[in-house]
């Protein structure tokens, strides 16, 4: 049985879409089996991202009001035998469903995939009920600003009140030239407001629209910064040990902790 | 006669420098109680319950009284114009006060972050071990200390109690408050300073002040419990 993991933020646009579509590109790239899951009804965004918005016929209201079979709304990936889309429903809102029914899904889907990857849409209300309701365990998203961290917060918070593992941090969006001139939070900064695991930081590049609007995840491309930054959050979700290198960041937060401590 | 002599021992008025203890008899019945009071007040008793107003202290031992009951007695007292009830002093208190006394008297251990959007409110002390986040909120009928950053609200004494203090390793907060008072946080805080302090509504002054955590045993020498 494999896990589900929430891609979280509490603000819009800061990436949780973006993340969720290159973490799922990664995982299926060292070869897991992966279903990504558009819970952002009314605003779906996946399926473009991915390039995939032509082949849908059902979607997730279409499995919940039981128009269809869940296996009948997957959509296979172009690149990747292995990577599979549960589109939103783009005419409906996010009181079409129901924890519970997002749950059974979620716990079906499960069952076949190595990882099950759920793109929630931004806010604290229905739409967030129904994407963290299946999820074992989340990632955080937020951005290098104060507005983003602070409603990043919020959703840790009630992330802890539900049945999920405790959150990881992703910082996306990062640019160190800002960070340096202390004109942004930096990224220590932010893993101690937050107090959570970091698991990845990720620059802004540009390459990451340029690619958003040819349907084409950045994580396909191995040469980009972003690329790399994705790919290896995808490592450490797979467990293994890479360490959050010089070009994501210069030296984190928990490391300081240690050195402080002498544990290393 | 035996009867009236019995009477005359439920209901003790003694005099003191500070001004009268009545002394109600704990084993007799409320009755009997409220009857010898009302006899003995309405007696003349001279220049003592005529005068100038004086100050009373109602001890009653090992009874138990309601509500219902030291309000009649209060009422008795009452008629008598010169006569102010200072307070009642008892030797039993209920369970439920019990256990309300206790919670207030402890100390309320947190090991957490509070986050944006969060309220953490105890009775008592709170000893937070963690950070308040901006949005977030830790709020004590007692006292409040922080073994972290103090960057959201806090607000101690609660119940209205203008003693208590709020103390934190990094203080930071947006807004503190001590009983009803107020005190927002200057729009910036310098690099650095603003550890170890403590706030605490300055009766002089009569506004919330923070200051070096040192000075805590100077301006409340009553959080001491050695
Ligand atoms: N690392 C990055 N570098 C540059 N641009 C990025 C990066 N990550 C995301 N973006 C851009 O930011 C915008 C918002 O991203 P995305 O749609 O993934 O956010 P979201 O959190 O899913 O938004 P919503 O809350 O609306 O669902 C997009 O235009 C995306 O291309
Ligand atoms: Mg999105």
């Amino acid at each position: 049985m494999g896990e589900a993991i929430v891609i979280t933020s509490g603000k819009g646009g800061v990436g949780k879409t973006t993340t969720s579509a290159n973490i799922g590109t990664s995982l299926a790239l060292s070869g897991k089996k992966v279903c990504l899951v558009d819970t952002d009804i009314g605003l779906r965004n996946l399926d473009v991202l991915m390039g995939l918005e032509n082949r849908i016929i059902y979607d997730l209201v279409d499995v919940v009001e039981e128009r269809c079979k869940l296996h009948q709304a997957l959509i296979k990936d172009k690149r990747f035998e292995c990577l599979f889309l549960l589109p939103a429903a783009q005419t409906k809102d996010k009181s079409s469903v129901q924890p519970e029914q997002m749950k059974k899904i979620i716990m079906e889907l499960k069952q076949d995939y190595d990882y099950v990857i759920i793109d929630c849409p931004a806010g604290i209300e229905q739409g967030f009920k129904n994407a963290v309701a299946g999820a074992d365990k989340s990632i955080v998203v937020t951005n290098p600003e104060i507005s983003s961290v602070r409603d990043a917060d919020r959703i840790i918070g009630l992330l802890e009140q539900e049945d999920v593992e405790a959150p990881k941090l992703i910082v996306n969006r990062v640019r160190n030239h800002l960070a340096k001139s202390g004109d942004m939070l930096d990224v220590d900064e932010i893993v101690s407001i937050l107090a959570i695991e970091l698991i990845g930081v990720v620059v802004d590049d540009e390459n990451v629209i340029k690619a958003a609007n040819k349907g084409e995840p950045i994580a396909m491309s191995p040469n980009s910064k972003a690329s790399i930054a994705y790919r290896n959050i995808a490592r450490r979700i797979l467990g293994e040990s890479v360490p959050l290198s010089t070009i994501e960041e210069e030296k984190g937060f928990f490391s300081k902790i240690k050195t402080l401590l002498g544990m290393r | 006669m035996a009867m009236a002599q019995k009477l005359q021992h439920n209901v003790t008025i003694k005099g003191t420098k500070d001004g009268l203890v009545l002394l109600l008899d704990d084993l007799c019945s409320f009755e009997h109680l409220v009857e010898e009071l009302n006899e003995k007040l309405s007696d003349d008793h001279g220049q003592l319950l005529n005068g100038p107003l004086i100050s009373v202290i109602v001890k009653t031992g090992n009874r138990y009284l309601t509500d219902q009951q030291s309000g009649l007695i209060r009422e008795i007292i009452g008629q008598k114009k010169n006569l102010e009830i200072k307070r009642f002093e008892t030797n039993v208190i209920t369970v439920a006060e019990a256990e309300e006394m206790k919670k207030e008297a402890q100390i309320m251990r947190v090991s957490k972050v509070v986050r944006s959007g969060q309220v953490l409110s105890v009775q008592g002390d709170l000893l937070l071990i963690g950070d308040v986040n901006p949005g977030g909120t830790v709020m004590a009928t007692g006292n409040i200390f922080v073994l972290g950053s103090l960057k959201g609200i806090a607000h101690g004494g609660s119940a209205g109690n203008r003693k208590a203090v709020i103390a934190a390793s990094v203080m930071k907060p947006t807004q503190l408050r001590i009983a009803e008072m107020i005190n927002r946080a200057p729009d910036h805080y310098p690099e650095h300073g603003n550890e170890m302090e403590c706030a605490f509504i300055s009766d002089e002054e009569d506004q919330i002040l923070i200051d070096r955590i040192s000075i805590v045993h100077k301006i409340r020498p009553e959080l001491n419990r050695l």
